[in-house]
Parts: C-alpha cells; structure tokens; sequence
C-alpha cells in the first residue's frame, strides 16, 4: 500500500517536473540527466526499485564458504562493470546501485537470499551464482518472482529460462570447436575422458563422446569419475599411462584439481609426453594449482586475459586498478562483467526496467566492448561467442593458439542427447 | 516427601504448558502479523529446523545419545517428500523436451531411460506421507539395533553417526542419476495439484509446520514426563544401575533414537514443501552439527529451549549475512563460543539462573492458594520413581524449567 501512495507520490512529482519547468528549463532538463526523458512511471510499472535517479541491483554470490575462492572474481567483475556504468552517466540517467548477498556456499541459502533481493529489495536485476547446483536452486525463485538472473559461468546447457541471461558458454560451445580443434592439430583419435562426478562434468563428456565417436570417429578410451574434493589420482594416472590415450580430456574441478596436476607432473606425465586439453581451468585455477604444474597443457575456454585485443586492454588494466595488481582474471570473472553491461543495453533498448520488458528485447543484444570481443545474445538468452585454446606457460598465464569464429549457442544439441 | 514431589511436578507441567501457550501465541499470531510472507517463509524454515532440535533434546537431553548425523533422518524425510513432488512435476508433458519424457529431468541427463524400482511407489501420495516417517525411523532403527545392541555409546556413537552423515551424502552425490547429486531435487512445483509456490499455500504450509511443532512438542513432553522418560534419564546418568535392575537398556536407546529421528524427518518433510527443494547439503556433517548447535543454544534438556534456540540462531544468520555479508561467519562464530562461555546451558539455562528465583516464589504462592482444594495426589508412581526425581534436581534443568515464558509476565 505504501508502495502505491509513493508511485502517486512518484507520478505526480513526474508531472511537475514533467510539465511544469519543461517549458522554461527543458533544455537543461536534457542536459542534467534522463528524467524528463525516462520518468519513473514509464520506465517501470512492475513496483521495482527504481527511484528518480537510481536503480538497484543485486549481487549474489557466496562470499564465503568452499566457492568463495572462485566467485570473488565475479563480485569483483561485476562491482567494476556497475562501477564504469556509472561513471559513464548510468543508465536511462540512473546511477546503479547494488545490494550485496552471501549465498555462503549454500544452495538454500542462495534461494532464500534470491528471493529477499527479489521480493524485498524488489531489485531490477541480479548478477549472480556461479554452481550450477545454486542456479538450479535459485531458477524456481526467479520464475515465480519474475526476477532477471545475469548468470557468468559456463555450465551444462540443458536449461533455457525467460528470467536468465547465460553470459558463460554452454557445453556445445565450450567443448565441440575444442576437440575438433585437437583433433585435427595432434591427430588425435584416443580419447581419455576424465571429470569431477556431478552434473557439469558428466554431460560435458557425454556431449564430448558423442563428438568423438560420431563426427571426429575417434575411441573413447576410458571415462572416468572422481568424486568432488578427490586428492587421490594415482591410481587414475596409472591407467592413462597403461591406455596411452593421444588426448586426457579433463574436467576436474575445486579442490581436486590442484591433487590432479600435481600428481600428473610428478607420475611424469607433463606436455612432452601427454596432450591434455581441460575445460575446467581458468587463470583463477592456475593461480590456485601453480603455473609450472600445467606448462603446456591446454584449456578450452572463451576469454582469457592474455587475449590480445583493444578492448581487452582497456579492460585489464582497469580490472587491476581496482582489484590489486596480482589480481587475475579467469574466463567467468570476464563473463561476470559482461552481465551489468548487457543489462544496460537491453534496459536502454527495451526503454524499461520491467522484468518482462527486458527479456523480450534481450535476443539480438550486441556488446562490442566485451573483453572477449563482439558477443551477441541470442533468443535462447546464451550468448555467440567466440572459444580459444590456450596453452599455460609457468607465469599462470595462457598462450592462445587457436580461436575459432563466433559459436551459436545450443543448450538442447539434437543428438547429443 | 511424595505427595510434595508429586504436587511439583504437576505444577512444574501446568507451568510447562503455559510456556507451550506462550510459544503457540508467538508462532501462531505474533509471527503471522508481524511478518511479511516472505519473512513468515523464512520462519516456517527455521521451525522445520525446530524439529530436529526437538528430536535431539529427547535423545541426547533426555536419553544422552548424542548424534551428529540428525541431518541423515531431516534428509530422508526431506527426499522422500521432495520424491513425490518431483515425480508430480515431472509429467510427460512439461517434460516434452527431454529424450525420456515423464522422468525426472537429473535422470534424463545422466541417460537413465527408466524410473528407478524405488522411485516408483513415491508416485502415492499417502505411500509418500507414511514413509517421511517411515524410511527414517526404519533407518534409525537399523542404526539403533547395531549400535546399542553390541553397547556402543557416548563418543563412539557420536562418530559413527557422523560416518552415516558423511556416507549417505557421498551416496547422494555419486548415485547423481538417482538421487539428483550435489544438485538435489530441485524445481518442485504442485502437492497433488496444489501449487506450493503460491503466497496462500506459503501460509497454509506455515501454519501446517507450527502445528506438527506443537504436536511434536506436546508427543515429547509426555514422553519425559512419562515413566519412559524418567528411565532414559536414569540411563544416561547411570546406564549401568538401570541395567541391573533389570532393564534392557539397549531398546528404550534404539527407541528414542527412532522417535528423534521420526520427528527429525517431519522436519525435512516440511522443508522440502516450505522452500522447494531439498539438497544433500541438508544431509552432511556441517548441516548436523549446526543442529546440535541450536539445541545447545537453546538449553539440551529444555524442549521449548530448543525451539528458541533454533529461532534466534537462523534469525542470527540472516540477520547478519543481511548486514554484514563479509563479517556475518565471524559473528555467528563470536556468538556460538559466548554460548558455550557464559551460558552451557544455553537460553534454558539462562532462565533457571536468572530468574528461576522469580518463578519459585510465584509458583510458591499459586501452590499455596491451591493446597487447601488438593487433598488426595494420584498415587499411580512405583516405589523409588519419585526418588529418582527427587534426587536428580540440579542435573537436570529442563526438568525443573517452569516454562521459560512464566516468569516473564511475573516481572514488574
């Protein structure tokens, strides 16, 4: 009810300085900001929190607990998008200002916090989550609340919602160009799939042996699961010496990862002898595994920091003012910053704040400043985008050797089921 | 000396049932009016907590088993209710875009092509309710029976229970096919047709989950008060003279064990509908242990402690990751060790220092008034019963609470 009398409040305030001064001061009007042109009440109807000269939005990552390692970089991204947004005169002539929650590593808590940012700070949009097991608790709270969930990091695939934004790849995009890139560059044709054993990894490698056996008639050699938070690979190490597969094929993540290369390089298994392509390592793991644990293995992955383009080195360097500099950026951090970005082209395109307003008009949006290089969202709200292989050197930073061009995104891939 | 026994602790149960009244008045009304449904939700999410506290009062309070694998029996409940609803909302229909349509969405994923055998009777809704109770009892039982049986107790128990907790969340996640993995049951939607989603159904489910917590309450007070709860008291502090006189100690164990975890997995039943899904990460070490922590905040032998316990401990955590999200662990931290400090006995036994004075003098004077209509007490005790009781007064503060809420409205 209260919301309705400020609304009236809003409204009328509107009105005068709609009216009223127009005539006498419209040119300055123009100057000072996007009121008169954006008024409240048109820009938003659906009782979100967006005032005269602001508009909130929420951050929802876990800031602490086991994920608070790697979502970091995501706040950390997205607090630096929000910051140059405003700078740059905000959007529809609002400043952006956010609402930071901890999801703590915690699925329930990562619903309960979405649906407090939704229904009681009625923020316009959130960038947040990073598991999928969190997207996945939190997507029933957007849908029935009608929230706008910008989402960075590439995942399985297999979901397509109204109320979100996939600014990371999906499976298809990540893996496919990868293999066949390998293929045809070490002559592969022996595959060893590994991965951490949940929902991730194990649709990645179904979606990569399908590939494998189908398109590239190679042999999936083996495809093995290690639990999560795993340390123990020896006995995994010893079977891929006894297969000798041309390609390991990895997808190990947290924790487990750090055992999985160090026990690799010291069974003897470095570059010179094994080709191992990854899609789960990021600048953000390096920094946790130790570059000279991975010299020469590749990752397959949309953006690294090392890319060599115009935007990319406007965006570093800011990055590293703001965050330090032994600050690195992985490939989600980069796909974190491109959520306040796009939301701020689609809020512009789409004239309005409101929810459903803004995922109608979302298809079709282009960012050309993304760090990565031009990106375009689709209609099924995942975005073209370009992958690369990077080969690691000792420093922690990648080598890129491969892009492929723009990538359609598919979360549903026919026969790949 | 009987007859005074006798005559305290009925006064001692009129008093608890006001504190009951009291709670019942501030879940049932206060609450409902001054929250918004959102925050209401959050409560009916920390009631369901409650549960498991009140399980754990009766077996490590009252019985002196301590487990720290409750989150195991808040977790079966919670999978067998989130079963049925994920079945309802998998309908060949919605389902249309998967390669199995009718099936579970994780199942499709990871190539199952059929329901699993023991997904199939969760498509009865009254299978359904009998075995939120039942699996977990049944699993307790199981636990129970080899545990107390070969007398395993105390610190050994403790860790075994753990062991469960860690094991069946490493099941959850490794059988992902089956069970949903590390991602849980996730997206429910109706209950029979009922959309749980809505406001409405927010409410109704609300005030559902307060009134199995009274029910809960109310079935664990009279097994305290009962001559059963008296033993299990003897038990715990002198299992071996219960033993000689001939009791069989290992069964009045696995019962309570069985009852605790029975209430626990209503819990869990009642989360899944409140919230939506359930995970394994209800089911682990971390979640278990945070149970034992509301009952130690809210006094281990106090049933309403509990229920308090378990309040302001979840109203703690949001309130401080609202706050404060890069502080609030340290502060849950600085307020879980000035518990543990300068309260052991947690909010129960915060009461009984501080204001048991208060009640004694009023219970006292209502006794007086009522001595003169009381003449003939109930002699229904066995001989050395009312001993037991008469000689275990400080030990045991939950059984000389006088319901926390009484000496609030004696103060001036």
């Amino acid at each position: 009810m209260t919301k309705g009398i400020g609304n009236t409040q809003k409204r009328f305030g509107n009105f005068i300085r709609g009216v009223v001064p127009a005539a006498i001061l419209g040119a300055l009007a123009a100057a000072y900001g996007a009121d008169a042109k954006y008024p409240t009440a048109k820009v938003m109807t659906t009782g979100l929190a967006v005032t005269d000269n602001e508009v909130t939005v929420g951050i929802l990552h876990s800031l602490t607990g086991t994920m608070a390692i790697s979502e970091t970089g995501s706040v950390e991204a997205e607090k630096l998008a929000i910051a140059q947004i405003n700078e740059s005169g905000g959007i529809l002539g609002r400043k952006i200002k956010f609402i930071v929650e901890d999801g703590a590593s915690d699925w329930p808590t990562f619903a309960e916090k979405a649906r407090k940012l939704l229904v009681q700070d009625k923020v316009a949009a959130v960038m947040g989550c990073w598991t999928s097991a969190s997207r996945k608790a939190v997507l029933p709270v957007f849908e029935k609340e009608n929230g706008m969930l910008y989402y960075p990091t590439f995942y399985e695939g297999l979901e397509q919602s109204k109320n979100v934004i996939y600014t990371g790849q999906e499976a298809t995009q990540q893996i496919l160009a990868g293999l066949d890139w390998i293929a045809k560059e070490k002559k592969a044709k022996t595959f060893y799939l590994v991965g951490s054993d949940y929902i991730w990894p194990r649709t990645s490698m179904k979606i990569a042996r399908k590939h494998i056996e189908n398109v590239l008639h190679g042999t999936v050699v083996a495809e093995e699961f290690a639990p999560l938070g795993h340390t123990q690979f020896g006995s995994l190490i010893n079977k891929i010496k006894l297969k000798k597969p041309d390609v390991v094929f990895a997808a190990v993540v947290g924790g487990s990862n750090v055992s999985w290369f160090k026990q690799l390089k010291a069974a003897g298994i470095t570059a010179d002898k094994q080709t191992l392509l990854t899609i789960s390592v990021t600048e953000d793991e390096v920094l946790g595994i130790g570059g000279e644990n991975l010299v020469g293995f590749y990752s397959s992955m949309k953006y690294f920091e090392s890319l060599d383009n115009p935007n990319n080195k406007t965006f570093v360097p800011a990055f590293k003012k703001m965050w330090g500099p032994n600050s690195v950026i992985g490939d989600v951090t980069q796909a974190a910053y491109l959520g306040p970005w796009l939301w701020k082209l689609t809020v512009e395109k789409a004239g309005s704040f409101d929810v459903d307003k803004v995922a109608a008009a979302s298809p079709g949006i282009e960012l050309k400043t993304a760090p990565e290089g031009y990106v375009k969202l689709h209609e099924n709200h995942h975005l073209w985008s370009k992958l690369r292989i990077g080969q690691w050197k000792a420093d922690g930073q990648a080598l890129v050797v491969y892009e492929s061009g723009l990538i359609e995104p598919n979360p549903f891939p026919k026969g790949y089921q | 000396m009987k007859k005074a026994a006798v005559d305290e602790n009925r006064s001692k149960d009129g008093s608890w049932l006001l504190g009951l009244a009291v709670l019942s008045a501030l879940i049932f009304i206060v609450m409902p009016l001054c929250f918004d449904i959102f925050r209401l939700n959050l409560v009916g999410k920390y009631l369901t907590y409650a549960f498991v506290a009140v399980g754990l009062v009766l077996c490590w309070g009252q019985g002196g088993i301590l487990s720290l694998g409750q989150g195991v029996f808040f977790g079966l409940g919670g999978y067998c209710m989130a079963m049925f609803l994920k079945l309802e909302a998998s309908d060949p229909k919605s389902t249309a875009i998967q390669s199995t349509p009718g099936i579970p969405d994780f199942m499709d994923w990871n190539q199952l092509t059929k329901l699993p055998w023991f997904w199939q009777p969760f498509h009865s809704l009254t299978f359904t309710l009998i075995a939120v109770v039942l699996v977990p009892s049944l699993f307790a039982f199981i636990i129970g029976v080899a545990m107390f049986k070969r007398r395993v107790g105390g610190v050994y128990f403790a860790i075994i229970t753990q062991a469960v907790a860690a094991i069946l969340t490493i099941l959850i996640v490794g059988r992902q096919g089956l069970t949903g993995g590390i991602n849980g049951i996730t997206d429910l939607k109706t209950l029979h047709g009922w959309d749980i989603r809505t406001n409405g159904a927010k409410y109704v489910l609300y005030f559902i989950n307060a009134g199995l917590l009274v029910a809960s309450l109310l079935v664990s007070k009279y097994i305290t008060s009962s001559k059963l709860g008296r033993l299990l008291l003897a038990m715990r502090d002198k299992e071996e003279r219960v033993r000689f006189s001939g009791y069989d100690v290992s069964n009045f164990k696995v019962f309570i064990f069985c009852m605790a975890a029975g209430i626990s997995a209503l819990g869990g039943a009642m989360f899944t509908l409140q919230v939506g899904f359930m995970s394994p990460s209800f089911v682990g070490i971390v979640p278990s242990v945070e149970m034992v922590i509301f009952t130690a905040v809210g006094g281990r032998m106090s049933l309403l402690g509990a229920v308090y316990g378990t309040l302001l401990v979840n109203f703690g955590k949001t309130y401080f990751s609202e706050s404060y999200p890069a502080l609030w662990l340290l502060l849950m931290g600085g307020l879980f060790i000035s518990v543990v400090m300068f309260f052991p006995n947690g909010l129960a036994g915060l009461y009984d220092q501080h204001l048991k004075k208060r009640v004694a003098a009023a219970g006292a004077r209502f006794r007086a008034g009522r001595a003169a209509g009381l003449k003939t007490a109930p002699a229904g005790e066995p001989p050395g019963m009312e001993k037991t009781a008469a000689t275990l007064p400080g030990g045991i503060p939950g059984k000389r609470t006088k319901g926390p809420k009484q000496p609030l409205e004696t103060r001036p």
